[in-house]
């Protein structure tokens, strides 16, 4: 597997040399030149987007469709109208639900970017003992979320005597382990994200900003923050579309409770789903999940400018 | 990793020179040695308790080292199919990153060199495929499923699976292919190379970076999916290890460090990958971040 001359791509690379002005832009006037001879046949991408289309894209529109139906998973589904709909908007554990699941969202996101970024931004530092004590700090991410959620649900459990109280018994205490232990998990991989994404920063920024008599604080402020705002965008779209589909921590963790204290909207859509068999309802859930996940990350994306891929590309 | 720099312990101020962003920060130090007994401790707990027997763990100081270790607990979890889980999720993993890469490669190709309407439209799919939630999802692909007669089978998680890979690994190797430089496919063009062999020889060898996060992110997607083995499976054949560790916690009931072994075991996979090829697996996940 030789390429004819891979050689001298490298330096083509923008991110060998971060400038505006990578390889792309010195390709695009040729292009229209270049004759379609030597392109692929957009069939290419066929094989690929039927698959996607027909276990993704389908199975939403047939959730929108089922949403509109009374299905006890035997049977055919019956059409109702806007019952589940109208239920939804009534049903109180709906609302709690939601509440939940945005604050859930919130918090998470708050907690884990916060450290994340600190601890990446210290993690792009190149000192021995860091790099010794990120790759300890990535441990957890190693463990699937079905095990870190048995993890703590061991530790937790009053019996077992870490914590003598019984944490997951209370509304809040339930609530606040379920954002620990989710932070536990994904704050190594968002540490990961940050600490590549400082990495990237010119070194001259530094340098000019410390002529200028900026101190550490404004420095970061300054200089990291603003030229990490494309890894914020990324990191945070992971998030929240990752908050808005917590499941399997809370169904091991607190199965919902205590009562239906933290049943957020996964959960619920579970419940109502595959333990009521209300399969109409419980698509008109998953239909609002769909439109809240793709609404807020066409806003993030929009108010990030992350859609344009190259001007992404140039910012990192 | 190092750039030349000598391993800075703390240097103090006599030491100015080097980069500003290289100094020693004790407030960073202390918040770094902070998180790291928040990861450590749950981790040691863990480790303790799965070498306690039973009757020990639930007297005993969880924090303490175990007084006498045994692996009673170990050969528990191993005599309880632990291997079957095993072999299963390793099945799972290999046949979703092959099909990611079968799909996605081709398709992230097509994306960047032939840019018409459908291939836009190809690549916006995939972008607004990025917010589809897998839970969004399950009810009606569990129809689909029952309908194609796979429920209960390997290939009911394997298949969803690889299509929720598939948008993140399509935005990954996209923005790696866009970096090929353009005078590369023109050479080849001049030879008279077709968009295979560039696919092939050219394409494929240059966006190895991006090629191996992929891999790696998908072959995490299967390891870690839960959902779907929930929902779509049932029986012992078909089970996979997620939902293996899942079942244990009715199985061994209040046995408490055999439930943390089978935690440990679940793990050691991951982390041998891991003590093998740490920059490999760190860095393909630093790309899913766009580089």
């Amino acid at each position: 597997m030789s390429a004819p001359s891979p050689t001298k791509a490298p330096a083509d690379r923008p991110s060998a040399e971060p400038g505006p002005a990578g390889a792309g832009t010195e390709g695009r006037p040729r292009r229209s030149g270049t004759a379609t001879a030597g392109r692929p046949h957009a069939a290419w991408a066929l094989p690929g987007v039927l698959f996607f289309g027909f276990f993704a894209v389908v199975p939403m529109g047939l959730a929108f469709y089922l949403s509109f139906t009374s299905w006890d998973g035997l049977g055919d589904p019956t059409p109702v109208g806007l019952d589940n709909w109208r239920k939804l908007l009534d049903d109180d554990r709906m609302l709690q639900s939601l509440w939940l699941t945005v604050l859930l969202t919130v918090v998470s996101w708050a907690f884990q970017t916060v450290i994340a970024l600190l601890l990446g931004v210290w993690a792009a530092g190149r000192q021995r003992n860091r790099a010794v004590l990120s790759a300890i700090f990535f441990v957890p991410f190693l463990l699937s979320s079905t095990a870190i959620a048995l993890l703590f649900y061991a530790l937790l459990d009053p019996n077992f005597g870490i914590i003598q109280e019984n944490i997951l018994g209370s509304s809040s205490g339930a609530f606040l382990a379920i954002v620990f232990v989710g932070g536990w998990q994904f704050i190594p991989f968002h540490t990961l994200l940050y600490q590549g994404g400082a990495r990237q920063i010119p070194e001259v920024l530094y340098q000019a900003a410390a002529i200028d008599g900026a101190g550490r604080h404004r420095q970061f402020f300054s200089i990291t923050l603003p030229q990490l705002r494309h890894t914020i965008t990324t990191s945070t779209v992971l998030m929240v579309v990752g908050s808005l589909t917590y499941f399997e921590t809370v169904l091991i963790l607190t199965k919902g409770g205590p009562g239906t204290d933290t049943a957020v909207l996964p959960y619920l859509m579970y419940e109502a789903g595959f333990k009521s068999y209300d399969f109409g309802y419980a698509s008109a859930i998953a239909s609002f999940l769909v439109l809240a996940a793709t609404g807020l990350s066409l806003i993030l994306v929009r108010l990030t400018g992350f859609g344009g891929m190259r001007s992404t590309r140039e910012g990192m | 990793m190092k750039s030349g720099d000598r391993p800075a312990g703390p240097p103090p101020a006599g030491r100015r020179r080097r980069h500003w962003t290289r100094r020693a920060n004790p407030v960073a130090g202390l918040g770094s040695i902070l998180w790291l007994v928040v990861v450590i401790i749950p981790i040691y707990a863990m480790l303790s308790a799965s070498l306690t027997s039973q009757d020990k763990a639930l007297t005993g100081n969880p924090l303490s080292p175990p007084t006498d270790p045994t692996l009673d607990n170990y050969n528990t979890v191993l005599n309880s199919g632990f291997g079957h889980l095993l072999a299963n999720t390793v099945i799972v993993a290999v046949a979703v990153v092959g099909i990611v890469l079968a799909l996605c490669v081709p398709l992230a190709y097509v994306a960047v060199r032939t840019r018409n309407r459908w291939s836009g439209l190809a690549f916006r799919l995939f972008l607004l495929g990025v917010a589809i939630p897998a839970q969004a999802v399950v009810v009606p692909l569990y129809l689909l499923i029952a309908k194609l007669d796979l429920y209960d089978s390997l290939l009911a998680v394997i298949l969803p699976t690889a299509a929720f890979a598939m948008p993140v690994s399509v935005l990954v190797l996209v923005g790696t292919l866009r970096d090929v430089s353009e005078e590369l496919y023109e050479a080849m063009a001049l030879d008279g190379a077709s968009p295979q062999r560039m696919l092939f020889q050219l394409a494929v060898p240059m966006a190895k970076g991006g090629i191996s996060t992929v891999v790696i992110y998908s072959a995490l997607q299967a390891w870690n999916g839960f959902l779907f083995p929930l929902i779509f499976t049932q029986s012992d054949g078909p089970r996979v290890l997620t939902l293996g560790l899942f079942n244990y916690v009715s199985q061994f009931g209040v046995n408490i460090p055999a439930l943390l072994a089978s935690v440990v075991l679940s793990g050691i996979p991951i982390f041998a990958v891991y003590l093998v090829a740490r920059r490999a697996l760190v860095g393909g996940l630093m790309g899913v971040g766009g580089k």
